[in-house]
C-alpha cells in the first residue's frame, strides 16, 4: 500500500506493528466522543455503556482462541502481559521450585522478564533451537528439572515467523506439572488458536499486531485447572484484581474488533498471503547467495526473513528505502548489534547483519511484492558490485580463511 | 537513523568505486575491518612517478556511513603525497559527513585504511 | 443525561481527537522501527513528550509514559522498592488506592511501610508524622489533589520538609493537572503521576515524571522503550492526544477555574440551603470538585433517583464503586460511619453550564425533600 498522498514507502513491516483496520478505527471512534465513561463508574449509563463495549470485547478475544471471557485480562499490551505471566505465575508457584524454561529467541519482553526473575533468585535456562528456528523436543524434555516451575515459548517468532509445537510442549509441561505461558503477539490472526484443546496455561496477546491499536494488550489465565497469578499492578482491583488500572475502553474495543475481523477473516486471508509469500520467496531467492532464516514450512505465511550474503544489512536497508521492512527485530533496531535470534539459529555474524525481515499483511498487493523483488535485484546488484567480500567470493577466496584486521 | 546530505550523496553516488590491481607495484592496497564486525573497508591507491597519488579506488562492505568515508577519502587522496595521506585524521572525515556519534567508526576505519594502503605502497617500494 | 462525574473520566476535547485522528487512521509505524514510518512516529512522540514536560514545567527526558495513573503508581513504588531495598514508604491515608495498595504488597515482602493520617479537613500536616518516623522514613507518597473531596495539600511544604528530611518524594499530580498550576522544577519533587484522561486527552495514557537524581529500577522488562524504564510498544495515538490535552489544559487553567468556581458556588450554596454537610469546606480544594452527604438519607437511594432523572454524579472514586464501601478518605478523615456512607461527589468539567446546575439543583430539592418524607414516615 503506498501511499501516494505522503509518499511514503510500501509497508513491509507488519511483524513490527500493523495498520489499524478502517473498520476498527470506525468502531473505536464513537468511544472516544460519545461514550466516554469510566467502565469502573458503576453509578451511571457513562460507565454502563463502556464497560458492556469492554465485555463485548472481552468476548471477541475468548471466541478468537476458543476461550471462556472471564479467562481474559486487559493489559497495556503484550509487553504487559508476558511480565505478568511470567513474574506473575513464577512468584505465585515458587513453592514448587525456581527454574525456568525458555527459549534464546523469544521477544525481549520474555527474555528480560525471565532475567529479572534470575535477579530475585530463579534460575533460567535459555535454550538454543535448532538451525530451523524450532525447539527439539527431546532436548526440551531433558532441560526440565523437578524444580522446573514454568515454561515460556512463543507460537509465532516475530523474527523468522516459525511456528513451535506448542501442543507438544504443553502435554509435557502437563506431565510435568509446569506452568506454561505462550506468547502469541506474533500468532492472532495467522494461525489458529484453540484453548480448549491446547494444553496451555498462560497465553499473551497484543492488539496492534493485529490490525487493532497500539496500547491495548490481553492475557490468558486458564480456569480450569486454574491458573494463578501474583498481580504486578495494584491498585483499583480492576480485572478481577489481577491487573488494576482504568481500562481504555475505545483501546479495548478496537482490540475486540481487531480480533473479530481476525476471527472472519483469517482463513482466506492467509491463503491469500500464502500466494504472496511464495512469490516473494521465489523472487528473492533468484538472487544468488540467498539464505531463507527459519523453517519454510512451519511458518506463517506473513514471514520471509532472508540473509544476503556479502552485503551488509544497515546500508542494504538504506538501499531500499522504498519499502519498509526491518534488520532483526524493531525493537533491536536502534543498536549496532546482530539479530540474537539469528546468531541463536547458528547464523554467522555477517549472515545475522545482511538479514532483511519481509513482513506482509492484510494490505500488501501483488504489485508490492513485484516492486519488492525489482528493487531487491537491482541495489543486491549495486552493493555487491561496491563490496570487497563479493569481489573476493568471486575470485574463489575462502573468506574464513583469510585473516581480518579486526579493530 | 538520520544521515547527513553529504553521506546520502556519497552512499547513492560512490566515487570511485573499483579495484586496481593489488599486484602492480604501484598500487597499495589497504584492507581493514572484518565481516563478522558489520565492515570491511578495501582502499586502494595509484602513485604516480612524481610520488604523488594519482588515482584511488574503493570497495566497502558496510553501512552508508562506511560506504561514504571511504568514497570521501579516494576523492581527497588523489593529488596527495604519502606522506600527506597519511595525515588524514579520522575527526576530519567524520566532521565532513557530518557523522553521528555511533557512526564515529568509520571514519576511523576510513583512517586505517589509508595507512594500511600507504604501508603496502611503502613496502613495495623498498 | 447531565454528566457531573468529570473526576472519573472526562470527555475527549474535540482538538484533541482532531490531532489523534490520523494516528489512529492511517499507516503508523513502530516508534522502534529504522524506516520513514518509524522514524516519524518516533519524532511525533517526543514532541508530545515536550509539550507534556511543558505543561508541568520538566525536562522532556524526565517524562516516562505509561498506560495509566495506577502505572505510574506502581513504577515509582515498586521501581524505588527494587532499587533501594532498604526502603520505608510512607504514604497519606486518603490516597488513591493505586499508591496504598502497591505499598501494602510491598509490606508483605518485607518493608517497611507507614500510613500517615489526615486531620479532619482533610489535610496532610508535616507536624503530624511522629519523630520516630520522621527518621527512619525514606520515601512519601502525599497526592496533590484529592479525587473525592477536591483537597489541595500543600505541596511546596511537604516536598521542602521531605527534602530536610533526606526524603524521597512523590506526588499523585493526577486530579491536580488542568485544575491548578502544577510545577514539577519549582516544587522541586522527586517524582509526579498525571494522566491523560482527568484532563479531556484519551484514556490509557499516562505519565511519570521523574527527576533523574532517582534511580529507578523497571517495572517491565523488554523492549527497552522509554530509556528502558517502561517497555513496551507507545501507544502512540494515545500519546499524542495526551500531549494535545497536556497543551490545551495548562494553557486554559485560568478560564476554567473562572468557569467552574462560578458554578460550584451556586452549587454549594444550594447544599447548603438543603442541609448538606460538605466535606473539607474549610480546606483549600478543587473549584469543581464538591464531596457531600445529607445526614438520614441514604446515599446509593439519592445517587440512583438522580441518575434516573438524568444526572451522573459519583459516590466517591470510581475505581471503588464496585464495592458499597464508605470512603476511606471520608473515614480517615473521622467522618461518622452513617455520613460517610452517604457521601456523593459532583465534579464538573468544561462543558458543564448554569442551566445544568439548576435544573440538577432543583431535581436534588424534589428527591431530597420527597426522601426526607420516606424516612420520616419510615421512623
Amino acid at each position: 500500500m503506498k501511499n501516494k498522498l505522503y509518499d511514503m514507502p510500501i509497508y513491509m513491516d507488519y511483524s513490527a506493528t500493523t495498520p489499524v483496520d478502517p473498520r476498527v478505527a470506525e468502531k473505536m471512534i464513537p468511544f472516544i466522543t460519545e461514550d466516554f465513561g469510566n467502565p469502573a463508574s458503576r453509578s451511571h449509563p457513562y460507565g454502563w455503556t463502556a464497560e458492556k463495549a469492554v465485555e463485548n470485547a472481552r468476548k471477541e478475544i475468548a471466541l478468537l482462541v476458543n476461550a471462556d471471557p472471564r479467562e481474559i485480562v486487559w493489559t497495556s499490551g503484550a509487553t504487559e502481559s508476558n511480565n505478568l505471566a511470567i513474574k506473575g505465575a513464577s512468584n505465585f508457584y515458587s513453592k514448587k521450585g525456581k527454574h525456568i524454561i525458555t527459549l534464546a529467541t523469544e521477544h525481549k519482553a520474555v527474555i528480560d522478564a525471565v532475567r529479572e526473575c534470575e535477579r530475585l533468585g530463579y534460575e533460567a535456562s535459555y535454550m538454543e533451537p535448532e538451525p530451523n528456528g524450532l525447539l527439539d523436543i527431546e532436548k526440551f524434555k531433558s532441560t526440565i528439572r523437578s524444580d522446573t516451575v514454568l515454561v515460556s515459548v512463543m507460537l509465532v517468532n516475530n523474527e523468522i515467523g516459525v511456528i513451535q509445537d506448542i501442543e507438544t510442549i504443553g502435554n509435557i509441561c502437563r506431565e510435568n506439572n509446569i506452568i506454561f505461558h505462550v506468547d502469541a503477539a506474533q500468532a492472532t490472526g495467522k494461525v489458529k488458536i484453540d484453548l480448549e484443546k491446547l494444553p496451555v496455561d498462560l497465553m499473551s496477546f497484543s492488539a496492534h499486531k493485529t490490525y487493532g491499536p497500539k496500547g491495548v494488550g490481553a492475557l490468558y489465565v486458564r480456569r480450569k485447572p486454574r491458573i494463578r497469578i501474583e498481580p504486578q499492578m495494584h491498585g483499583g482491583g480492576h480485572e478481577r484484581g489481577m491487573r488494576s488500572g482504568t481500562l481504555a475502553t475505545h483501546q479495548i474495543v478496537g482490540m475486540g474488533e481487531a480480533f473479530r475481523i481476525a476471527r472472519e477473516e483469517m482463513e482466506e486471508e492467509n491463503k491469500r498471503i500464502k500466494n504472496l509469500q511464495l512469490k516473494l520467496l521465489k523472487g528473492l531467492t533468484e538472487i544468488e547467495e540467498t539464505y531463507v532464516n527459519g523453517d519454510l514450512d512451519k511458518r506463517v505465511p506473513h514471514n520471509l526473513n532472508i540473509s544476503f550474503n556479502y552485503v551488509e544489512g544497515e546500508s542494504l536497508i538504506m538501499a531500499i528505502k522504498g519499502i519498509a521492512v526491518s534488520s532483526g527485530s524493531a525493537c533491536t533496531s536502534a543498536s549496532l548489534e546482530p539479530s540474537y535470534v539469528l546468531r541463536a539459529l547458528g547464523r554467522s555474524d555477517e549472515l545475522a547483519h545482511s538479514s532483511i525481515r519481509f513482513s506482509i499483511g492484510r494490505f500488501t498487493t501483488d504489485s508490492d511484492v513485484e516492486y519488492t523483488i525489482a528493487l531487491l535485484k537491482e541495489k543486491i546488484d549495486k552493493l555487491r558490485e561496491l563490496s570487497p567480500l563479493w569481489e573476493m567470493f568471486k575470485e574463489g577466496v575462502d573468506l574464513e580463511k583469510v585473516e581480518w584486521a579486526e579493530h | 537513523m538520520a544521515y547527513s546530505d553529504k553521506v546520502l550523496d556519497h552512499y547513492e553516488n560512490p566515487r570511485n568505486v573499483g579495484s586496481f590491481n593489488k599486484d602492480d607495484s604501484n598500487v597499495g592496497t589497504g584492507m581493514v575491518g572484518a565481516p563478522a564486525c558489520g565492515d570491511v573497508m578495501k582502499l586502494q591507491i595509484k602513485m604516480g612517478d612524481n610520488g604523488i597519488i594519482e588515482d584511488a579506488k574503493f570497495k566497502t562492505y558496510g553501512c552508508g556511513s562506511a560506504i561514504a568515508s571511504s568514497s570521501l577519502v579516494t576523492e581527497w587522496l588523489k593529488g596527495k603525497s604519502l606522506d600527506q595521506a597519511s595525515e588524514i585524521k579520522n575527526s576530519a572525515i567524520a566532521e565532513e559527513l557530518a557523522l553521528p556519534p555511533v557512526k564515529i567508526h568509520c571514519s576511523v576505519l576510513a583512517e586505517d585504511a589509508i595507512k594500511a594502503a600507504v604501508e603496502d605502497l611503502k613496502s613495495k617500494q623498498k | 443525561m447531565i454528566y457531573f462525574d468529570n473526576n472519573a473520566t472526562t470527555s475527549l476535547h474535540p482538538e484533541v481527537l482532531k490531532e489523534m485522528l490520523p494516528f489512529l487512521t492511517t499507516q503508523q509505524g513502530n516508534p522502534a522501527s529504522n524506516h520513514t514510518f518509524g522514524r516519524k512516529a518516533h519524532t511525533a512522540i517526543e514532541e508530545a513528550r515536550e509539550k507534556v514536560a511543558d505543561s508541568v514545567n520538566a525536562h522532556p527526558s524526565q517524562v516516562i509514559f505509561t498506560s495509566s495513573g495506577t502505572e505510574s503508581n506502581n513504577t515509582i513504588i515498586n521501581g524505588i522498592a527494587k532499587a533501594y531495598s532498604n526502603s520505608h514508604f510512607g504514604y497519606s491515608s486518603i490516597e488513591h488506592p493505586c499508591v496504598s495498595e502497591p505499598i501494602k504488597s510491598l509490606a508483605y515482602q518485607g518493608f517497611k511501610t507507614t500510613e500517615i493520617p489526615v486531620n479532619s479537613e482533610g489535610m496532610f500536616n508535616v507536624a503530624d508524622v511522629n519523630e520516630e518516623t520522621k527518621k527512619s522514613l525514606t520515601f512519601l507518597s502525599v497526592m496533590m489533589a484529592n479525587n473525592e473531596t477536591g483537597v489541595i495539600q500543600n505541596i511546596a511544604e511537604i516536598a521542602d520538609w521531605a527534602k530536610k528530611n533526606d526524603i524521597q518524594f512523590h506526588t499523585d499530580a493526577v486530579q491536580a493537572l488542568g485544575k491548578i498550576k502544577v510545577d514539577f522544577e519549582g516544587l522541586d519533587i522527586d517524582a509526579m503521576t498525571i494522566s491523560s484522561h482527568k484532563i479531556y486527552g484519551p484514556q490509557g495514557i499516562a505519565a511519570l515524571i521523574v527527576n533523574k537524581k532517582i534511580d529507578l529500577f523497571p517495572h517491565m522488562q523488554g523492549g527497552g522503550q522509554e530509556r528502558g524504564l517502561r517497555s513496551g510498544t507507545e501507544n502512540i495515538a494515545a500519546i499524542i492526544g495526551f500531549g494535545k490535552a497536556c497543551e490545551r489544559s495548562s494553557q486554559n487553567i485560568v478560564t476554567f477555574n473562572e468557569k467552574v468556581k462560578h458554578l460550584n458556588a451556586i452549587l454549594e450554596k444550594a447544599l447548603f440551603d438543603l442541609g448538606a454537610v460538605i466535606f473539607c469546606k474549610k480546606s483549600h480544594r478543587l473549584s469543581n470538585t464538591t464531596f457531600f452527604s445529607f445526614k438520614n438519607i441514604d446515599g446509593s437511594t439519592l445517587l440512583t433517583a438522580l441518575d434516573r432523572k438524568g444526572f451522573a454524579i459519583a459516590s466517591g472514586s470510581a475505581c471503588s464503586s464496585k464495592s458499597s464501601e464508605p470512603s476511606h478518605v471520608l473515614l480517615s478523615m473521622g467522618v461518622d460511619l452513617d455520613l460517610a456512607q452517604g457521601a456523593l461527589r459532583v465534579s464538573l468539567g468544561l462543558e458543564s453550564t448554569e442551566n445544568e446546575i439548576n435544573d440538577f439543583i432543583e431535581t436534588l430539592k424534589d428527591e431530597v425533600n420527597r426522601l426526607k418524607q420516606l424516612t420520616a414516615v419510615a421512623a
